[in-house]
């Protein structure tokens, strides 16, 4: 198994301790090799394109140009707002889809027949690809062949139905909506599964005492869930302050750069303008404030732990 | 008592049936519109479901545009992208289960991170770097990309099915003269055979999706992937919904597949392996 020379003059003990130790690292090797290869490499040298002229078309550019990028992005207004929009679409998807997912959890806990296929139903937006979900509900939101303007109308709320999509003071809320409808799933799934393994009998024992069941929820289900909420929100909302996908597809960022997200700001840099250098500083201040913002909770996370104990 | 149950009862179908709809409701949307004849597309378009239905939209679908290839592109891609991932993680996943090492935790730490860091951050030196060694516009490529994006989260749910299988059994075998590897591959993996599947369609389920690299890396529809193909495909016809919706409906197909194979191990798997809170 261990292919590395080993000198002869070492004795055998030696060598099997060498054997043992290596035999880990074995099993790794392959992803470790992958994973430096095409996300370690990449992400430095992405971190070098930031102080380098790097456009694709030019042949010329190359250099090193310092903080320049960074001194621009401070000038760059549709920045600033895709830094705002980030923000809102960040902050609004995530809590839509922790709530409703919170909710769908709490329901599936409850044994009743048919739970199964229940699930499997309510779980099936999770798997629709997320370019599809993009163009499914930019298709509903279009009044030439979705139901949503038509509806919206006929409620009072729209004064003839219009696309969502291209009104800029309410544009955002279109991904938002599709992100909330793709992701509860995931909340559900693993709040459900932190649901399951909340010991039955502390609820005999509380019900046992009188407490009703609202008593119980905020007594014992929230505190157990507390933890896994506060990872679970930590993950996706890093998770879908990167995720472009949904913007690119249904808005491209406008209309008037009303939905530009710092990731799809990124990605029309790199794409649409090849100005590599460009994107990777815009790229490099969003590493930093999911940085800064993990941070934070990680800390918030230790705290409320220390405070338990 | 029993009237409050009762109500308490409806009240709970009521709230799952309303979490149904909201779930099926697009993609139910997507199938109608996909079998409306281009007559009543205007004339019935916010009808439930259409007088009449046609499936002369998925015929020309398949018969006269690319989206065949795209779909086997796609399958491809997804197919080789998720053998390698679960290979690879299966051997990562029962190393982190498995041995006590010094630098484990550090290892496990840098899997997570690349979990982290914002994905699209690698899309410019990706393209540089693969551009020079001919990988842009190759599936190949896609499929280096796509599996290093995806084993540290099958590694992780490999781990966990892992730890559910008592190493009572390698060792017995280890016992009886096998080396770790032997038994690891005859004992083990047979066992955590469920976990392989349950694995193999996350990271199938994920290649499907992915569309970021695929936009960036991929140029032409020769090779393009099911997303690229559609993106261009409603960039220039954006008026054949009937054709769009019928396309997507085609993409909509293996991932549904893969999730109902898998779905009944998501709740498990998730307990087992990945959220330990």
């Amino acid at each position: 198994m261990t292919a590395t020379p080993i000198p002869t003059t070492y004795r055998r003990p030696l060598r099997q301790r060498l054997a043992v130790t290596l035999e880990p690292w074995l099993y790794c090797a392959p992803v470790l090799i992958l994973i430096t290869s095409v996300m370690l490499v990449p992400l430095i040298l992405g971190v070098s394109y930031a102080f380098r002229d790097i456009q694709l078309l030019n042949p010329f550019s190359g250099g090193f140009v310092g903080l320049e990028h960074f001194k621009a992005l401070g000038q760059d207004d549709a920045f600033l707002r895709a830094l705002r929009n980030t923000l809102w679409w960040t902050g609004a998807s995530v809590f839509f889809q922790l709530a409703f997912g919170l909710i769908l959890a709490l329901l599936l806990n409850v044994p009743f027949t048919g739970r199964g296929l229940a699930q499997a139903l309510v779980f099936l937006p999770w798997a629709v690809p997320t370019f599809l979900a993009g163009l499914n509900w930019a298709w509903l939101f279009n009044p030439v062949i979705g139901p949503i303007p038509h509806w919206l109308a006929a409620l009072g709320l729209m004064d003839e139905p219009s696309n969502i999509l291209a009104d800029p003071s309410i544009a955002m809320w279109g991904p938002i909506l599709a992100a909330t409808w793709w992701g509860i799933p995931f909340f559900a799934i693993t709040l459900l599964a932190a649901l399951q393994s909340i010991p039955k009998d502390l609820y005999e024992a509380a019900s046992i005492d009188g407490a009703s069941p609202i008593q119980r929820f905020f007594s014992i289900t929230l505190p157990y869930l507390a933890p896994v909420i506060a990872i679970t929100v930590l993950l996706r909302t890093v998770w879908v302050a990167n995720f472009a996908d949904l913007i690119i597809v249904m808005t491209n960022g406008g209309p008037a750069d009303r939905t530009q997200t710092v990731a799809s700001y990124i990605f029309t840099q790199a794409f649409k303008r090849l100005d590599f250098g460009y994107a990777s500083a815009v790229a490099l201040v969003l590493l930093a404030l999911l940085l800064a913002y993990s941070m934070v909770i990680l800390v918030f996370r230790q705290k409320l732990s220390n405070r338990d104990k | 008592m029993t009237a409050t149950r009762l109500f308490g009862t409806l009240a709970h179908r009521a709230a799952i049936l309303c979490f149904i709809a909201f779930a099926l409701f697009p993609l139910y949307w997507l199938l109608k519109v996909s079998v409306t004849p281009n007559d009543l597309l205007y004339s019935e378009g916010v009808r439930m479901w259409p007088s009449r239905t046609t499936l002369d939209h998925f015929r020309f679908v398949l018969a006269n545009s690319e989206f065949p290839r795209f779909f086997a592109n796609s399958l491809i891609v997804s197919g080789t992208t998720a053998l390698i991932s679960t290979a690879l993680a299966a051997l990562m996943g029962y190393a982190l289960s498995r041995f006590q090492f010094r630098g484990k935790l550090w290892l496990a730490g840098l899997l997570l991170v690349t979990q982290m860091f914002p994905l699209v951050m690698l899309v410019a030196p990706i393209f540089k770097i693969l551009s020079p060694l001919g990988l842009t516009n190759s599936l190949t490529g896609l499929v280096i990309v796509y599996t290093a994006f995806n084993v540290p989260f099958a590694s992780f749910l490999m781990q966990g099915f892992f730890d559910g299988i008592p190493s009572d059994l390698e060792q017995a075998a280890m016992i009886d003269g096998a080396d770790r590897f032997t038994a690891f591959r005859h004992i083990i993996l047979p066992l955590a055979l469920p976990g392989v599947a349950a694995t193999l369609g996350f990271v199938f389920t994920a290649a499907w999706s992915e569309m970021i690299f695929a936009l960036m890396l991929i140029s032409g529809s020769e090779k393009a992937t099911f997303p690229v193909g559609l993106l261009t495909f409603v960039s220039k016809f954006s008026v054949d919904y009937g054709q769009m919706m019928a396309a997507g409906v085609l993409a909509l197909i293996p991932a549904c597949l893969f999730f109902l194979l898998i779905q009944r191990y998501l709740v498990q798997g998730m307990t087992a392996g990945a959220v330990k809170g």
